[in-house]
């Protein structure tokens, strides 16, 4: 009976996982649908080739070694423990007892729960070493502005649950050997596993019912906690674990520092310069095209898609030369910023039936300042510094488009270059006729004697 | 002839009036139109150009700016009004290969004009170089000038992670001999001069330090004699720098193409 209500509840658990992670995938899924399309998406070979070196492989994470070892052990360890994963949720349906012991050979089971407990072991150091780094070692990158409150509690209890989850793992096959020794009835002989062996003395003295309440205990706080972190991932940072592979395999593959050409302002330049046009379509509408980016609806689903990859390392920010400076910018709070407002923009359109209603904010302004955007570089130090290839540049310069071209609220030094290029083809005051005096000047200039003797 | 006696700047319209075609467009940019001590840099080029007999032209009078600077201030319209009547002059003129000293009409030229219908072989005069030298038309064996001397490269963003050229202009200072010291931050990390994006036209946004003078901290940290550059932003940041630090008299700073025509004799 009690076999049963056990089974019960177990499906209930996933059934209801599993719809409040998917409402949520849908809910993101929309938000990043909010950007407008990108032409650019041929070439999957390569972009495949960049998701398996930059995500799967985590190429660059590398280029901070240390980091880069402890990192692939949390990563190696959530994709592999996933197989154990599977044989716990199926023992929970099936209301049976380590259910792939009974499939494959004995050897090969304790060989693959012993390499399970390995990885656990490595998270869970892992885990801790980043626990100290992040609170002990204070690295000035986790402790910035942008990184108090939410995000720092966020990045801490990631940590907590991957150790509260790995040390469940490894009570619960300590607790399981101990009752094997025993001879306990619903558990079958697979042997104290490699890690867990040392742990089982604490669990040899309780009496037969204790253990199994231990055991029991362990083992539904392990799965009912990665069922509850499965949830908790869709509103946190770590989204990353997943979207790091959609958003390497559409990053752009562009030279970094090409920015994309505004077809909207292509057609209307050929008018005032008098040359013929050519795609006339969309101009014939009605609608003012607006320019750059005030709000997410204006950025492309690519930037969307990055901001929610981001998992706030600010690998970016400690490369970006006007923060290294003291200056207001930090391209990781950019990304925060797109994806906080794409939330706000989300829920908005779920409140009022799925159109948005006016909320008098906009990223550009009540999120992300002029101030920031105009201490930009464009550097491109913070595209090459993350490891999975988001680009906070491109919505810097979207953004700055709308403040030149929508706002015309540039500084007004950039007015005067403006006015300096329309006027004497230069960004300087200089005469466009005395453009070409240097090579007046240097006809001037008699060669050498060595290249008077070879003439 | 006595012509043969100078410097040779010919434009593209006086070689078209000749019937001729030039092997390559050297694009000087404003910088290197106006500023002088970039014009130093340009005369440098000029004089290689010459000395290795380049068959080349400029635009002279009909050049003029990129639009770079507008593009990254954000006014497209600017940008792509200058950019269609460049390419009208050069398509016109049918130049299928530009070389220029500026990483920022490099960037523009190469990757932002086939959009509007501006298709050709850009290089960066550090590339040129490298070529002339990888096929034996430059030669720079025999000069003492910087043999042994320290040098290290500030790798200018348009050049570097824009467009990912950090080898030629690092074979264009080993093949004077020199001793090359990299930065702490180079390469792939190394940091903006702090000009970019428009930044050299405007006063920077209130922080706790010039970007210049950091960069320039780490120039001097290397103990190097000259910090050589390819661009003229950060030419003009990086000697800001060491005059801010007061060091203009024991560190120099040098465009790839002076250190050449220097080692040359020219």
């Amino acid at each position: 009976m009690i076999q049963i209500v056990q089974q019960l509840l177990f499906v209930a658990a996933i059934g209801y996982t599993g719809f409040l992670v998917s409402k949520r995938a849908k809910f993101i899924y929309r938000n990043i649908n909010l950007g407008k399309g990108i032409e650019e998406q041929e070439d999957k070979g390569k972009r495949f080739g960049n998701m398996m070196r930059l995500a799967f492989g985590q190429q660059k994470m590398f280029d901070r070694p240390i980091v880069g070892l402890l990192h692939f052990a949390v990563y190696a360890g959530f994709l592999l423990i996933n197989i154990e994963v599977l044989e716990i949720v199926l023992d929970g349906v099936t209301g049976q007892h380590r259910l792939f012991s009974n499939i494959i050979p004995q050897g090969v089971y304790y060989f693959l729960a012993s390499f399970f407990e390995v990885m656990a072991l490595l998270v869970t150091v892992s885990c801790l070493i980043f626990l100290v780094r992040r609170n002990a070692l204070r690295i000035p990158r986790f402790h910035m502005k942008e990184m108090e409150g939410w995000p720092y509690r966020d990045a801490n209890y990631i940590l907590y649950a991957e150790v509260i989850l790995m040390s469940m793992l490894l009570s619960m096959n300590a607790s399981d050997a101990a009752l094997q020794s025993l001879g306990s009835d619903h558990y079958p002989q697979v042997g104290a596993f490699i890690v867990s062996q040392f742990l089982v003395p604490l669990f040899s003295n309780f009496s037969e019912t204790t253990l199994i309440g231990i055991e029991r205990t362990a083992w539904w706080v392990h799965i009912l906690g990665i069922f509850a972190f499965a949830v908790y991932v869709t509103y946190s940072k770590h989204l990353h674990i997943f979207l790091a592979f959609p958003n390497t395999f559409f990053a752009r593959l562009t030279p970094k520092g090409k920015m994309d050409n505004m077809e909207s302002v292509t057609n209307e330049v050929k008018i005032m310069l008098g040359m013929p046009v050519e795609n006339v379509e969309g101009s014939e509408s009605d609608e003012m095209p607006t320019f750059g980016a005030k709000d997410v609806q204006d950025l492309s689903w690519r930037n969307i898609m990055n901001a929610y990859s981001c998992t706030e390392c600010g690998r970016c920010t400690s490369q970006c030369p006007a923060n290294i400076t003291g200056k207001k910018l930090s391209p990781r709070k950019v990304m925060m910023d797109v994806r906080d407002r794409a939330d706000e923009v989300g829920k908005n359109i779920d409140a009022n039936n799925g159109t948005f209603q006016d909320d008098g904010k906009l990223l550009y302004g009540d999120f992300i300042s002029k101030e920031e955007l105009m201490a930009c570089t464009s550097c491109n130090a913070c595209a090459e510094a993350c490891p999975i290839n988001i680009d906070p540049l491109n919505i810097i310069l979207e953004m700055r488009r709308y403040v030149a071209m929508e706002e015309s609220g540039t500084p007004q030094e950039w007015n005067m270059v403006f006015q300096n290029i329309e006027n004497n083809q230069a960004p300087w005051a200089f005469a466009a006729s005395d453009r070409f005096n240097w090579g007046e000047e240097l006809r001037q200039v008699e060669k050498t004697e060595k290249q008077k003797q070879d003439a | 002839m006595a012509e043969n006696n100078f410097l040779k700047v010919p434009t593209m319209a006086e070689m078209v009036a000749e019937g001729k075609h030039p092997e390559v467009l050297f694009w000087v940019g404003c910088a290197g139109s106006y500023d002088d001590r970039y014009k130093r840099v340009i005369t440098a080029f000029v004089k290689i150009l010459n000395e290795v007999d380049v068959n080349f032209a400029v635009l002279g009078p009909e050049e003029s700016c990129t639009g770079d600077p507008a593009r990254r201030a954000g006014n497209e319209f600017l940008f792509q009004m200058q950019a269609m009547q460049n390419i009208e002059v050069l398509n016109a003129y049918e130049i299928k290969k530009i070389v220029t000293a500026c990483p920022h009409c490099f960037n523009t030229i190469k990757n932002e004009y086939p959009a509007l219908g501006g298709e050709y072989e850009v290089m960066h005069h550090s590339q040129f170089l490298q070529s002339l030298i990888n096929e034996g038309r430059l030669t720079l064996e025999g000069g003492e000038l910087y043999k042994g001397k320290k040098i290290t490269f500030h790798d200018s963003c348009y050049l570097g992670r824009s467009n990912n050229v950090y080898e030629a202009p690092r074979s264009v200072i080993q093949a004077l001999d020199a001793d090359l010291v990299e930065m702490k931050r180079c390469k792939t990390n190394g940091l903006c001069c702090g000009a970019g994006g428009s930044q050299m036209f405007k006063e920077p946004e209130e922080g706790n330090k010039d970007i210049n003078i950091e960069r320039t901290e780490e120039a001097l940290e290397t103990d190097a004699k000259v910090v050589a550059v390819g661009c003229p932003f950060c030419m003009t940041m990086i000697s800001d720098g060491i005059k801010n630090k007061e060091k203009e008299k024991d560190v120099k700073v040098l465009d790839l193409a002076e250190m050449v025509a220097e080692a040359k004799g020219l």
